[in-house]
């Protein structure tokens, strides 16, 4: 393909050239960060919940501290307090082949190991590292959103007759949800972003493909530039997307 | 007349504070009672054991002859029966008016929506909100909160219907309009139990007014014979500074 330059230095041809890798690239960076949007925020709720619980008798009040909160806050701490980068070594080189290993596999072995390891082992990875990151942090997120209800609300629910499932599903997780939408808009766009670091491990992604494209061409500007490009493209959807929601379900605030 | 609620040496702590030293009392059917005393006298956390909103340290509360703190009754179904109306409203924010009203009977009744609803705007216009059916909470004042929770609780069709002090959030010029609502309910023989520093809504509207000062139920009798002719020495100095 003849060179082609925009503004006389971008050579607009290594795009066009790789324009379905990375366009494969985009759909799998969407594709990983939905996937962990979603498997997140449900992980997020369940161990929030898992730190707030409490109960007044025994032996449910020892159950909720030993088996509850002390795992659940373990957990939190290790995600929050450990790089990305490294969660995602070390549940690839680690974690992931004590499961799924042809050899002698917990999960998985023989054949289907082998297949599966080669074929979807960084997808995997990089999933189960990013969903257990991310849902460390949701979980912060549920926690405080929870407890900023006004506990007259759990009292006034209670008092009608409410379990305190219903309650929590028809009082407190809706009003929780309304101010938790900026944070959890904000880290739907760090996972965005982050999903980059599962790069390292060969998932062929946005970050990937840009690297790819380098390498080939010695060329810097258009692969990074241009993938720059989509990522800012992609947090700006996302950012008008929670904009949306919040407008939705502000119906009854103050102002 | 049958007994609503019935209440044996009911003691309650919170750490090394006693904040009730023993409470003996009860409340027949149509009955309206008031609780009135200074404040921090236990007044609120009194009405709080009653539906098990806080746990008693000792004694027991009966409703219906069913003992309100044991583990084994089901305090859900015992709540349904007991309206409470909060000193703050504690409406729904994220609901209107209309869904504030149907959520209890329709997710703890099982009845159906329609029904609910027909029976949501018949509560609202007793309490004279029909207007603001689909209003969401924020649009209200005061008074008009307080109105849609006291028909928010109705909605349950409870057995006893506890006010704990449900006009000290709210403007002068509004604690009216929730009053007549309050007195109309008694005068069609709602079992009431009011705790309240509205002392003419005492006199005027409840069959029987009990005086607590720390903890204690100091005194009790008819309006006239607490307000008129207090025995207790501490009845009078707590009447004297309030009237």
């Amino acid at each position: 393909m003849e060179p082609i330059l925009w503004f006389g230095w971008f050579r607009a041809d290594i795009i066009a050239e790789y324009g379905v890798m990375f366009w494969r690239g985009l759909q799998m960076t969407i594709l990983v960060t939905v996937i962990c949007i979603v498997q997140g925020t449900a992980l997020g709720l369940a161990i929030g919940l898992a730190r707030l619980a409490d109960a007044r008798h025994s032996p449910a009040r020892q159950i909720c501290r030993y088996l509850l909160r002390w795992p659940s806050t373990v957990y939190v701490s290790f995600f929050r307090g450990t790089p990305l980068f490294v969660q995602i070594l070390l549940i690839h080189f680690a974690v992931l082949p004590l499961f799924i290993n042809p050899a002698d596999g917990l999960l998985i072995s023989g054949e289907t190991a082998r297949s599966l390891k080669q074929n979807y082992g960084a997808f995997i990875s990089g999933i189960l590292a990013l969903t257990l990151n991310s849902g460390a942090y949701i979980s912060e997120i549920f926690r405080a959103g929870i407890q900023s209800i006004d506990r007259g609300q759990i009292e006034a629910s209670r008092s009608l007759g409410l379990s305190f499932a219903r309650t929590m599903y028809h009082v407190v997780l809706p009003q929780a949800f309304r101010r938790m939408l900026p944070p959890l808009g904000n880290n739907a766009i760090a996972l965005l972003k982050d999903s980059s670091l599962i790069s390292a491990i060969g998932l062929a992604e946005l970050a990937y493909t840009a690297r790819t494209v380098a390498g080939a061409y010695s060329r810097y500007w258009e692969p990074y530039l241009s993938i720059s490009l989509m990522y800012w493209t992609l947090t700006l959807g996302l950012a008008w997307a929670v904009k949306r929601l919040e407008a939705r379900y502000g119906r009854g605030d103050t102002r | 007349m049958d007994e609503v609620i019935r209440v044996e040496g009911l003691t309650k702590n919170f750490g090394q504070l006693q904040v009730l030293r023993g409470i003996d009392c009860s409340v027949k059917s149509s009955e309206v009672v008031c609780v009135i005393g200074p404040s921090g006298s236990g007044k609120s956390t009194f009405l709080r054991c009653l539906n098990g909103l806080e746990e008693a340290s000792g004694g027991r509360v009966l409703v219906h002859g069913v003992s309100v703190h044991d583990n084994s009754t089901d305090v859900d179904a015992l709540r349904s029966e007991i309206g409470m109306v909060f000193q703050r409203f504690n409406l729904f924010p994220h609901m209107t008016v209309l869904d504030n009203i149907t959520l209890a009977p329709t997710k703890v009744r099982g009845v159906a929506l329609e029904q609910a609803r027909e029976q949501a705007r018949a509560l609202l216009i007793k309490v004279g909100l029909l207007d603001k059916i689909d209003a969401y909470p924020n649009q209200l004042s005061g008074g008009q909160q307080q109105r849609v929770a006291i028909a928010r609780a109705l909605a349950m069709q409870p057995a006893i219907m506890l006010f704990d002090e449900p006009t000290s959030a709210l403007d002068p010029e509004m604690v009216g309009e929730v009053l007549s609502v309050m007195q109309t309910l008694a005068e069609e023989g709602m079992t009431m139990m009011v705790v309240s520093h509205e002392m003419g809504f005492a006199r005027r509207v409840a069959n029987r007014v009990l005086f607590m000062d720390e903890g204690v139920l100091v005194e009790e009798g008819t309006p006239e014979e607490v307000f008129d002719h207090p025995r207790e020495e501490r009845t009078r100095r707590f009447l004297s500074s309030v009237l």
